[in-house]
């Protein structure tokens, strides 16, 4: 009997998903996301169709990839193997015609924060051809120490709970904290310090300066009623008000949205772990557990770039499919 | 009544007594089976279960992981009570000595809230 290409070899958890039709979902699901700045203008790319992509596309004055929320230690069926998938990520981003000149991470890197997470990740990033990592914290990260094992392994030249910039080929690049000092029954929250070093820090640009902004938590309200959203992220957003092209690049929702606002482009980038719901679609953003081909129809619609115009920002679908 | 049959009241006053005393203490043992029930909180689903708890001064209260991420339970003060981060099926405990309400939350999931009331 021949076997059937999709056939299930191994069905650990009932599920009618094995452990290489689980990879193969979470390659449709999207496991990073790849950048490239065009004319001042950041366009995304969800890594698992990146083989439709023309070298034209792929060009530009710079590239990187952005992965996000690995969870390494999470070991729960909505995905036992973390590691894999992150691994299958980082051969994504080694098969690129043209490597990402670096990576960002952003945050829920590790599930518990443990010290063996964090050094797992890092081993499997050490495999990616772009050396440089860029890391903002996700709330899994800060939990138990307050962040303390985050800073002293990702954040010693960072200030403040983690917060800092850079410069790449004319862009300017800003890790924002939004997971620390949470409130009871509050969003995100980047605080007073961290938006007046913000504020400081982008005063010396030009505004024709292309401003990527990257933290854990939307920087823009996806849905509050699951803290998805930032308490304080207007005042951040004010302070980019004048340059010409913003893009917010965040994590933590765990599916890839991207919407425009003003000069702001936003985009979330899927989990290199597991899928959450969309939001409002069940009783709570836990991790979601299902089938292939459902999972496809979920995610397989959010690959839309943005290209902004001479006068205004136009919004070009370019789907892959 | 001759020596056999007061021998056999006997075992039977015994008996009924002997009843009595195991009834009571069964008694005794569902009712501290109630109030261990009632100072339990489940975490599933992304919120605490019950949401509201009222408990007398010097009770325990414990709090049980059911979810398949992890959560905290911290006051919102965050200095009368903090958990480390509990796992799935992890546990913590907390004797409430005082009076008072006690708000509190998870602080990874700052929208889970919940309440203790200690009377």
């Amino acid at each position: 009997m021949t076997r059937k290409k999709d056939e299930i070899l191994f069905d650990h958890n009932h599920d009618g998903v094995d452990r290489r039709g689980f990879l193969k979902c979470m390659a449709w699901a999207g496991t990073g996301t790849f950048c490239v700045m065009q004319g001042g203008v950041l366009k995304s790319y969800s890594l698992s169709r990146i083989a439709d992509l023309s070298p034209a596309q792929m060009k530009g004055q710079l590239s990187f990839a952005q992965i996000s929320d690995s969870h390494m230690g999470f070991n729960k069926p909505a995905n036992p193997d973390v590691a894999g998938t992150l691994k299958a990520a980082v051969d994504k981003i080694n098969a690129l015609a043209i490597p990402p000149e670096f990576l960002l991470h952003t945050g829920d890197i590790s599930h518990l924060a443990k010290p063996e997470e964090f050094e797992t990740v890092e081993q499997i990033l050490r495999g990616a051809v772009a050396k440089d990592v860029f890391y903002v914290p996700g709330e899994h990260d800060v939990v138990g120490d307050d962040g303390k094992g985050y800073l002293e392994r990702f954040g010693k030249k960072s200030k403040g709970d983690g917060w800092y910039s850079f410069d790449k080929k004319g862009v300017h690049f800003v890790g924002l904290v939004n997971v620390m000092n949470l409130k009871a029954g509050g969003l995100g929250s980047l605080g007073a310090e961290q938006l007046e070093w913000l504020e400081n820090d982008v005063k010396r640009l030009s505004a024709s300066t292309p401003v990527v902004v990257f933290a854990h938590i939307p920087l823009w309200s996806v849905y509050p009623e699951w803290g998805w959203g930032t308490e304080d992220s207007a005042q951040a957003l004010a302070y980019l008000k004048r340059f010409g092209s913003v893009t917010v690049l965040n994590g933590h929702i765990h599916q890839t949205m991207q919407k425009v606002e003003g000069n702001v482009t936003f985009h979330t980038a899927a989990s290199t772990a597991f899928p959450q719901p969309q939001p409002g679609k069940a009783d709570s953003p836990g991790p979601m557990k299902v089938p292939a081909a459902e999972l496809r129809g979920l995610l397989g619609i959010t690959d839309v770039s943005f290209v902004q115009g001479q006068e205004a920002l136009a919004i070009v679908d370019s789907r892959l499919e | 009544m001759n020596r056999k049959e007061r021998c056999l009241v006997a075992a039977m006053v015994l008996a009924v007594v002997g009843v009595a005393i195991t009834e009571a203490s069964s008694l005794v043992r569902v009712k501290a089976r109630e109030d261990v029930a009632k100072s339990e909180v489940k975490i599933d689903n992304f919120s605490f279960a019950p949401g509201e708890i009222t408990v007398a001064k010097g009770t325990t209260v414990n709090w049980v992981n059911r979810d398949d991420i992890p959560h905290t339970v911290v006051s919102d003060d965050k200095t009368s009570f903090k958990s480390k981060p509990l796992d799935t099926d992890d546990k913590f405990s907390y004797t409430f000595s005082k009076e008072g309400t006690y708000n509190y939350f998870c602080s990874i999931h700052p929208k889970m809230t919940a309440k203790v009331v200690v009377k």
